[in-house]
């Protein structure tokens, strides 16, 4: 382990000369931005794929990510076929990453990219500002979460509202309870995890609010964080007053119709010194948008092939920063993707980025009952690799068959008893059967 | 005899399971898609037990750290709360890795609660 803090605390810029000068630039093969599961899992990928100084970086003291404060179970069902908490998940991944001596930047925030050049300007305060060369780039930021700006409820504008993550960094970072009386507006896994945690704490958590008809997280998480503790879940109920002046004293909830409009005569009092969001998540990606890759409206990440190459040549993206993923065991199998490719761009062995070669393309598009495909676009040809697609659906369903089509013709199909917008679906297909043309998901009932 | 429905909680699928039985006898188990699933709604139908998780503080020379820490087993779910009060009182000193015992056999449960993480990582 000894190993592991000397490559932490190895300073990486150029700092011997003592001047300021942003022009002495250290070079990398691959450099991922973030050091949560995404970039952790990319870095390990692109030393094994033979890749020569990978550098990881993170504003935060610490890798991990947001896993160092998700200390609830339900990591590494399907990764590592046991459960693990987001610290111990996110440990192997940074074991891992400096057993294959990837190199790590903390404390040091990427302030834009130049996507022509392929460098990153980055600030911290021990280094100051500094230039960054690399010859590939992993975009690896994670998300963020949707606060009540997005939202608009109605009301004062009191202190005690938390969105679900910030009062889980409070908890559980921090040893700070935001509160003794809860309200979560969201069915979100965030939500719900912390509906459990604040009990646990001693907190009453007295109504879990959700505004569509079904819920928006995992089904393990209401059985494990809500039933067992009694916490009821309100599906088809919105927040739609917030009431106190200094701090929240309560809020109104009441029922909603088709068209998510409340019921009058259907509101609800309920009064509490808390009021947490989980109302989703959005993919981080202003520093995206300064190295000009082309981005998905659906999903908010970067457009991506199956290599998880953006538009930007040489610029890779994976994770969160992508599209929201409920578990970090996928994000880690999709990064480890990324990873190796960065490495063979890096070595010259890859094909250039999606815009380069808009003619050998094939376009995943979205059929019956899909809200979006990840990776967008297949790069063809892909040879006799065959390619993961990952997808959801927009509403509930039970009893269905996954069919994806070539130019009408089925080339994978699955059948499925139970899909839900809140977890995420995949479809393998098979190498020798992907050639030009379209391909389509959809979800039919069998 | 009693006839229980159990969501099962061990991978994301979340199979509906019927289980039937009468105390700790279990006649039938229907609906799980694998043999995980079906243990774990036996084990649910008898005694419903679950990983704990929190936080306990450590010193370690001058700097004071909230490790994430975690049951090594799974902990009956009444017991749940005497569990985090005890938790709760804990302090350890020194310097703690991953996976080592900070409270050995809490309130009797058989099992221990243990390091999430590492402190040099942290
Ligand atoms: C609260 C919560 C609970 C979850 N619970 C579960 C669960 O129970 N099971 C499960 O499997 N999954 C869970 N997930 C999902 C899983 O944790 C995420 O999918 C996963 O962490 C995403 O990894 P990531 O590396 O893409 O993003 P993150 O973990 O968010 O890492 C992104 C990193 O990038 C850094 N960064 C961003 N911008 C910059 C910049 N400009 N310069 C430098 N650094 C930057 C950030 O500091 C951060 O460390 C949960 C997620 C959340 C948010
Ligand atoms: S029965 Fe098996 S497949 Fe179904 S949820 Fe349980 S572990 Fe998963």
């Amino acid at each position: 382990m000894e190993g592991i803090a000397a490559y932490m605390e190895r300073p990486v810029s150029n700092t011997e000369s003592g001047t300021e000068e942003t022009e002495q630039k250290e070079v990398y093969d691959v450099v991922m931005i973030g050091a949560g599961p995404a970039g952790l899992a990319a870095a390990a990928a692109a030393k094994e794929e033979g890749a020569g100084r990978v550098l990881v970086i993170d504003r935060d003291s610490a890798g991990g990510g947001i896993l160092q404060q998700c200390i609830h179970p339900g990591f590494g069902l399907t990764y590592y076929r046991e459960e693990l908490t987001g610290p111990e998940y996110a440990g192997r991944f940074l074991t891992k990453a400096a057993d294959e001596q990837a190199e790590f930047l903390l404390n040091t925030m990427v302030l834009e990219i130049n996507p022509a050049k392929r460098t990153l300007l980055c600030s911290s305060q021990e280094h100051g500002m500094m230039q960054i060369q690399a010859k590939a780039i992993v975009l690896a930021m994670g998300c963020r979460e949707r606060t009540r700006a997005n939202i608009r409820i109605p009301g004062t504008r009191p202190s005690g509202i938390y969105t679900a993550g910030a009062a889980q960094r409070l908890i559980n970072r921090q040893n700070i309870m935001p509160g003794k009386k809860a309200v979560i507006l969201g069915s979100g896994d965030i939500g719900m995890i912390m509906a459990r945690r604040m009990t646990l704490e001693g907190a009453e958590v007295t109504a879990v609010v959700e505004i569509m008809d079904y819920l928006a997280g995992l089904t393990r998480n209401r059985v494990q964080c809500l039933d067992d503790f009694g916490i009821p879940l309100l599906l088809s109920h919105t927040v739609t007053k917030i009431v106190g002046n200094r701090r929240i004293e309560g809020v109104w909830v009441s029922q909603v119709d088709e068209k998510r409009e409340p019921i009058s005569g259907t509101e609800r009092y309920y009064p509490c010194d808390t009021l947490l969001l989980s109302v989703g998540l959005i993919p981080e990606n202003e520093l995206s948008r300064t190295a000009g890759v082309e981005t998905d409206p659906v999903t908010g990440g970067p457009v991506v092939d199956q290599h998880m190459q953006t538009s930007a040549e040489g610029i890779f993206a994976c994770g969160n920063v992508v599209h929201v993923n409920d578990l970090a065991d996928n994000v880690s199998l999709e990064s480890e993707r990324a990873g190796r490719a960065a490495a063979r761009y890096a070595a010259g062995k890859l094909c250039r980025g999606l815009r380069e070669r808009a003619d050998g393309q094939i376009p995943c598009i979205a059929g019956e009952n899909i809200r979006y495909i990840c990776p967008q676009r297949i790069a063809a040809p892909a040879g006799d690799e065959d390619v993961s697609v990952y997808f959801r659906v927009s509403r509930p369903d039970r009893d269905v068959r996954i069919i994806a089509r070539l130019n009408g013709e089925i080339i994978a199909s699955r059948r499925e008893m139970r899909v839900n917008p809140g977890e995420m679906l995949s479809l393998l297909l098979p190498g020798s059967r992907i050639a030009a043309g379209e391909l389509t998901i959809c979800v039919m009932k069998e | 005899m009693q006839e229980k429905r159990i969501t099962c909680i061990v991978c994301p699928r979340g199979c509906e399971i019927t289980v039937i039985g009468e105390g700790k006898e279990i006649h039938s188990i229907q609906g799980q898609q694998c043999r995980r699933g079906e243990d774990y709604a036996g084990e649910e139908f008898i005694c419903p037990s679950r990983i704990l998780t929190s936080t306990v503080l450590v010193h370690n020379e001058g700097r004071k750290i909230l490790m994430p820490v975690r049951s090594n087993r799974p902990i009956p779910r009444e017991q749940m709360r005497p569990c985090m009060e005890e938790i709760k009182k804990a302090q350890v000193q020194g310097e703690i890795h991953r996976y080592d015992v900070l409270i050995p056999n809490i309130c009797q449960t058989g099992a221990d609660m243990i390091a999430a993480a590492d402190m040099d990582w942290m």
